[in-house]
């Protein structure tokens, strides 16, 4: 049981419980990315957890799921639990990377040296 | 274990997100990234660092003591969690397109805390101190074993020995196609040629007449 004198400390493992709900999100994780990009679709509103407010506020232009986590200062596998739920309320969009099957390819390894040449 | 609403918590707030002047256009539509694969102080996060847009940005996981996942609960109480941080930065190749770099340390058992580090990477960059060659060893291994296409990179510190590149190839036991090449990590221009001799790998690999 927690202790109500107890004071809360960014890396405890009991704040990351309760800002995830207890969930620990495996299913979610499969499907993000580190290099996921989130993009709000709603308005962040003050009934809602305040974690997900924020996400909602970061990710007015596209964010990676790694992005927000640094942000947010919470691990990726909380971050992920708290998108997930914004992605079942449509309240984020998430723009895959692109699929392992489908590398290396070449268009894309032209584009990246494009870019990179720019640098 | 009752937890109410999060207002009984203190927030942890403010979340800053990102400054203005490190947010992506509206149109980025796909991400990639590489991971820069190193032992520790061989100059990963300095390498990222050079060559990304943003100033590098840290991710964490909690490794629990258990090892168990949080699930419900059972075994909430007592675990001790270390936390393992992880350097990124970010280059905007064009409109659509970001990549992002991972600096990881090498050592294996952190890569399982990331969920998908290495499937779906472009590929690595094993970032290599002359100094300390008997750190990569390993690494390469296992990039090798996951099938990971990667470079070598040896980043030059002022008092490492300088050695033939073929000599390095040797040590490190790498297969003549693999590049090797120099870097000072703290050069962008340096950064950015490792980048790009890795997807100059990356592409040949895509070509079965240049393999």
């Amino acid at each position: 049981m927690s202790d109500p004198d107890q004071e809360w400390d960014e890396g405890d493992p009991e704040r990351l419980y309760v800002i995830t709900r207890g969930r620990g999100g495996l299913s979610q994780r499969a499907a993000l990315d580190l290099v996921t990009l989130i993009v709000a679709r709603a308005e962040p509103h003050p009934s809602m957890q305040p974690e997900h407010a924020a996400i909602l506020r970061m990710c007015h232009y596209p964010l990676s799921v790694a992005e927000v986590s640094a942000y947010l200062r919470l691990p990726m596998s909380a971050t992920t639990v708290l998108i997930a739920d914004l992605l079942a309320d449509k309240r984020v969009e998430a723009r895959a990377p692109v699929p392992k099957a489908l590398l290396p390819d070449r268009a894309l390894i032209e584009a990246v040296m494009h870019g990179l040449q720019k640098l | 274990m009752d937890f109410k609403s999060s207002d009984t918590v203190v927030a942890p707030g403010p979340f800053a997100g990102p400054r203005s002047e490190d947010i992506l256009p509206a149109s980025a539509a796909t991400a990639v990234k590489v991971v820069i694969v190193g032992g520790f102080g061989v100059g990963k996060t300095t390498l990222v660092g050079a060559v990304s847009e943003i100033r590098p940005l840290t991710t964490e996981e909690t490794m629990t003591q258990a090892g168990a996942d949080v699930d419900d609960n059972a075994g909430v109480e007592r675990k001790t969690a270390t936390t393992v941080a992880m350097d990124f930065g970010r280059i905007s190749i064009n409109d659509e397109l970001v990549l992002y770099l991972f600096g990881t340390p090498g050592q294996q058992r952190f890569w399982f805390l990331w969920n998908g580090l290495f499937e779906g990477a472009l590929g690595a960059v094993v970032l290599v101190d002359t100094r300390r060659l008997e750190v990569s060893f390993d690494v390469i291994g296992r990039l090798e074993e996951r099938g990971v296409p990667f470079v070598v990179a040896v980043n030059t510190f002022p008092e490492s020995p300088s050695y033939p590149v073929e000599e390095l190839r040797a040590a490190l036991d790498l297969p003549a196609e693999v590049p090797i090449v120099g870097c000072d990590a703290r050069r962008r221009e340096s950064g950015r040629d490792v980048l790009m001799s890795l997807m100059r790998y990356l592409y040949s690999l895509t070509n079965p007449e240049r393999p």
